[in-house]
């Protein structure tokens, strides 16, 4: 039984590396993202300018978290 | 991205422009180990190489996918698919025998930085409908502003985690 929770457990941990990575946040961000982005497409607006954006801040602010995290332990 | 610039900033041993260069991978060689598990005599390669399979496979899925319901017959590109598939299986290992003296130069921390550039924004914004000016040529400045940031990013974060060594390296580069 210990067996399969740990396996489960690791299967789980596995996909959440996977799809979310190092920080849940930035993964919300890029979905909010590619969102707004999409609705942008949808309004015939201008949306290329959006994402870039968009993932250069959600870059910069998580590298400042974790270099904080990092420089607190 | 975010994972790389920090594997890259943190390490105090080497300098901004040869931890971006990938030389870092080191590090996750050295935190998760390269033991035996179970029959496989290298976890830490078996790991890596199983991941990057999986997730491989499933862009491969959603490409097979897109194009099928482009094309009004998922069935017939599962099918393709399928057959692409099997050819694969003959084709990836024979591939790695021609070539994986060169392969075992790519650096980790180097790939995984480009795929960055390219999937986090360039074909992100495709895949939303988004048209970029000048259409694929785009992704030359994209790759140059998104490096140009990241480089001064990873300057920032290493002066923040190692002072003492940033003043060495930056007079070195200098």
């Amino acid at each position: 039984m210990d067996r399969l929770v740990r396996g489960l457990r690791g299967f789980g941990a596995f996909w959440w590396d996977v799809v979310v990575g190092g920080d849940w946040q930035v993964a919300i961000g890029v979905v909010v993202a590619l969102a707004v982005t999409a609705l942008l497409v949808d309004l015939k607006a201008p949306a290329w300018w959006f994402l870039p954006i968009a993932v250069l801040m959600l870059l910069g602010l998580s590298l400042a978290r974790g270099a904080h995290d990092v420089g607190r332990s | 991205m975010r994972d790389v610039l920090l594997v890259a900033a943190a390490d105090v041993s080497l300098g901004w422009r040869s931890a971006l260069m990938g030389v870092t991978a080191g590090v996750a060689v050295r935190t998760t180990g390269k033991g035996r598990r179970a029959a496989v005599g290298d976890w830490y390669a078996f790991t890596l190489s199983f991941k990057g399979v999986v997730l491989e496979g499933l862009e491969v899925a959603f490409i097979v996918v897109t194009f099928g319901s482009n094309q009004g017959s998922i069935p017939l590109a599962v099918v393709g698919a399928a057959v692409v598939g099997a050819a694969a299986v003959l084709v990836v290992p024979a591939a790695w025998i021609a070539v994986r003296g060169p392969l075992a130069q790519v650096l980790e921390n180097t790939l995984k930085f480009v795929v960055g550039v390219l999937l986090g924004t360039f074909w992100g914004a495709e895949g939303t409908g988004a048209r970029w000016p000048g259409n694929d040529a785009a992704l030359l400045v994209v790759i140059a502003v998104v490096s140009m940031t990241a480089v001064a990013c990873l300057r920032t974060v290493h002066r923040r985690l190692v002072p003492e060594a940033t003043v060495t390296v930056a007079s070195k580069v200098a």
